[in-house]
């Protein structure tokens, strides 16, 4: 990746940032919050996921207006739609449960971490596990 | 008989407000935004998961990742980081949770299985996916969220708490 524009790494991190802030300023990083929500007793977070959908739907329309192709990149803005199939339905199911047993879900753990809450390494430890779990099978599955 | 929390609930479904969150979530969504706009990629949190795997594993499922996955360190320190300087600003101290630690790994192992084999997360189905309104991801995110809601009121109701 030698020659990646300059400020690519840079805005990555901003990115993130902004990311990881809007998480734990909105309280998603702390899975009390989530398990609140998935029970009932504070419908609050689903402010969180709608604004962000909304905002980060608003840049796919935005996008292409302001540039032929994205500045850093050079890549077109193309929607890169993932395939449906029954994966997305196992896995959806398995990540229901997870969720919803734990309150942690990926970006909300890393942001979690980030406002000083160490208890949440067995959830980030728990997580590599399950990725490097279906790693290994889906390495030895014939279909890819 | 009624149970008297349901009257609770029904009366302020918003108990910390709603300022809180939706502010919170706008700014997640800038961060996808300006990401996106950047670099016309839609920003997820749990291919870091593979990724990073790559590093230390020779797993061909890892290996396509190889090419974003340094990037992908990066994005996931600036979550770390971004929510730091919440903790610093706003916070005034560290937080830690009161969830046994036996629900964060298992759960934790279930959403590494889950998110991967159902090719995106809460931020990347949820956020970027349902925001350019993809079908796969709508129907996603419908399908976590149910069976999320299902499964936390079944560990309440089995009185596990926190």
């Amino acid at each position: 990746m030698a020659d990646r524009h300059p400020l690519f790494m840079p805005l990555v991190l901003f990115g993130g940032v902004l990311f990881g802030f809007g998480l734990a300023y909105s309280h998603m990083a702390r899975p009390e919050v989530v398990l609140d929500f998935l029970q009932f007793d504070d419908f609050g977070l689903a402010f969180v996921m709608l604004g962000a959908a909304v905002v980060a739907g608003l840049a796919t329309v935005v996008a292409p207006r302001l540039f032929d192709e994205a500045p850093i990149t050079g890549d077109r803005y193309e929607r890169r739609l993932k395939p449906f199939d029954r994966n997305v339905l196992v896995g959806g199911t398995i990540f229901g449960v997870g969720w919803g047993l734990s309150g942690v879900c990926p970006g909300a753990g890393y942001a979690s971490l980030g406002i000083g809450n160490l208890p949440i390494l067995w959830a980030l430890a728990g997580m590599f596990v399950g990725a490097y779990l279906q790693g290994y099978w889906r390495s030895r599955s014939p279909k890819k | 008989m009624i149970d008297p929390v349901l009257f609770q609930v029904a009366a302020d479904p918003f108990p910390n407000g709603i300022a809180r969150y939706a502010i919170g979530g706008l700014i997640v969504g800038l961060g996808c935004a300006v990401f996106y706009i950047g670099t016309a990629i839609p920003a997820g949190a749990s291919t870091f998961l593979e990724s990073t795997l790559s590093y230390v594993s020779e797993q061909s499922r890892f290996r396509q990742y190889i090419s974003s996955r340094d990037w992908r360190l990066v994005f996931t320190l600036g979550i770390v980081l971004g929510a730091a300087g919440y903790a610093l600003v706003f916070q005034q101290g560290t937080w830690t949770t009161d969830v046994h630690p036996w629900r964060l790994a298992l759960g934790g192992l279930l959403v590494g299985i889950g998110t991967r084999v159902g090719k995106g997360c809460t931020s990347g189905h949820g956020i970027c996916g349902v925001g350019s309104r993809s079908g796969t991801s709508i129907v996603a995110v419908l399908t976590f969220l149910v069976v999320a809601i299902v499964t936390a009121q079944i560990v309440a109701a089995l009185g596990v708490t926190p």
